[in-house]
């Protein structure tokens, strides 16, 4: 991204004085309601799993960038973000190892195999959760609860737990939607507070980091989508890791599209693979892989939605 | 081109799997351990073989415009030979190889041998041409399927044939699932590629300098 020289857009092109390292700084910043929320549920295991990921990424980055002689370029803080991003989405008890796999294969396979920063076709972060959920789907599906009381679960076990989704799927229990906003339900580590994220989400938006179009669009399909299938919409929006992947992961610039058509498109997408999944799926959640699969389809969808040139007449057929 | 160059350019140089990427499927199908990689390179090895001594020989009979249905003929006689032959010996093996030794027969490293090698030169180039490149098949099949193996189960060396479970190097639970799912055996192949480009590239630099 930065330093390539290659500009890859029409003019006139107007320079803002944002660089990588100060969007990916923010980005962090606005990961830490999360994150001390994941903190506050699953206690300092889940701060272990963040440090582990986190440094995992960076070393395995600057590993291999002084392997094959490359510029270092960790202090764009792209490999700590997707670390970070990584950490949030395992589940809070996973072997610490298996977290350092796969914030290693993250950035190995997904990231510096495609040519690094800004070559990646898809989220790196997503493609670790994804790779542990093939390689340990045991380890990966094992949830905790954060507090002793659920009363609204027979026969409950704190210390072995379903996730809110997987509950309503399997035995059509629903979590109350306080609990679901505040985030004490079991979950990935940094998925689970709907209110967390929110406050992050707002501070990426009013610094104008990331734009509406692909989180509401996405977040509307799923709503929409779940209301005409019976289910409850507002459970939806706020159960699983929908709200985390729509503002944190779809919203990733390298992995979406670029174009305003494109970005509704993508997010329309996102969620409409993500209410299949998690109404006809396998799996209960269906966030992780409905962005990974629009990861695949961005390149296409950035072609066909290029904009109108200003003064570009259409053409008659 | 002498006898000894013909057999040992399908090791490495020109193997087939690493370097041709000839027969894939059967690369990703059957790459699951050691046993199997080795039952299914030699299976591979006896048809290629035996299919590249009789197209040789026949070289000037075959009638060029219908020579791929003669290849697949003989081939066939010697992929029923192996089937026949694990069924009675190796009953296990067999079960786990499955469709893929009925599907030798369109193996494209066999057809390919046939049509460009076996069809052009000798008997005896052909022979060594069919050992090397069946060899080089079965080598990268053991590597691929050792790791896998490894990755993917925790033991190595298993072979239910001989009741033998294997070497265990660690617990079952903690072996990664998808080293042994295709997508598994497409990042690992693609990683031993990579390897082994970049040291013939790192060697040819050192041989230039």
């Amino acid at each position: 991204m930065n330093g390539t020289g290659l500009i890859v857009s029409s003019s006139p092109h107007q320079r803002a004085a944002v660089s990588t390292p100060v969007i990916m700084s923010d980005v962090i910043l606005a990961l830490m309601p999360a994150a001390l929320a994941g903190v506050w549920f699953f206690g300092l295991r889940a701060l272990a799993m963040m440090v582990v990921c986190v440094a995992t990424a960076v070393g395995t980055e600057a590993g291999l960038e002084k392997l094959m002689r490359k510029p270092l370029t960790i202090g764009d803080y792209s490999a700590a973000v997707a670390g970070f991003l990584l950490a949030l989405v395992l589940p809070p008890d996973l072997p610490l190892w298996m977290g350092a796999i796969g914030a290693a294969f993250a950035m190995a396979i997904a990231k510096f195999i495609f040519g690094g920063l800004g070559q990646n076709i898809f989220n790196p972060a997503l493609i670790g959760r994804a790779v542990l959920l093939a390689s340990w789907p045991v380890f990966m599906t094992r949830w905790r609860w954060p507090i002793f009381q659920a009363p609204w679960i027979p026969d409950f076990d704190a210390v072995s737990s379903a996730t809110p989704l997987a509950l309503w799927k399997l035995s059509g229990i629903k979590t109350p939607y306080l609990n679901l906003f505040v985030g004490n339900v079991a979950g990935s580590i940094g998925e689970t507070s709907a209110l967390a994220i929110l406050i992050g989400a707002a501070y990426l938006l009013w610094r104008g980091h990331i734009s509406w179009r692909i989180p509401v669009s996405f977040v509307g399909t799923v709503a929409v989508l779940a209301a005409l299938f019976g289910q409850d919409p507002l459970f939806h929006v706020l159960a699983g890791g929908l709200l985390l992947g729509a503002f944190f992961m779809a919203t990733d610039y390298v992995t979406s599209p670029v174009t305003p058509k494109g970005q509704l498109v993508f997010g329309i997408g996102c969620g409409v693979l993500t209410v299949f999944i998690r109404l006809y799926g396998g799996y209960p959640e269906g966030v992780c892989y409905a962005i990974l699969i629009m990861n695949a389809a961005t390149a296409l969808i950035d072609r066909l939605t290029v904009p109108r040139k200003f003064g570009e007449v259409k053409k008659v057929a | 081109m002498s006898f000894r160059s013909e057999l040992t350019k399908g090791l490495v140089r020109e193997n087939p799997t690493f370097r041709i990427l000839l027969g894939m499927c059967p690369t990703m199908a059957t790459s699951l351990a050691i046993s199997n990689g080795i039952g299914m390179g030699i299976a591979a090895t006896f048809v290629l073989v035996g299919s590249n001594v009789i197209v040789s020989m026949l070289r000037n009979v075959i009638p060029s415009r219908i020579r791929i249905p003669c290849y697949i003929v003989v081939i066939a006689s010697f992929v029923t030979m192996v089937d026949l032959v694990m069924a009675a010996f190796v009953p296990k093996l067999h079960e786990v190889l499955g469709i893929f030794i009925p599907l030798i027969v369109v193996n494209c490293i066999i057809l390919a041998r046939a049509e460009a090698f076996a069809s052009k030169n000798g008997v005896l180039y052909s022979l060594a041409d069919g050992i090397g490149m069946g060899l080089g098949f079965t080598l990268a099949l053991t590597g691929l399927s050792a790791i896998r193996e490894l990755l993917g189960t925790g033991t190595l060396l298993a072979v239910p044939d001989f009741g033998f479970p294997g070497f265990k190097v660690f617990d079952r639970s903690l072996a990664a699932v998808m080293v042994i799912l295709p997508p598994g055996g497409f990042i690992t192949l693609g990683l031993l590629i990579g390897l082994l480009n970049s040291l013939t590239r790192r060697k040819k630099k050192a041989a230039q300098a």
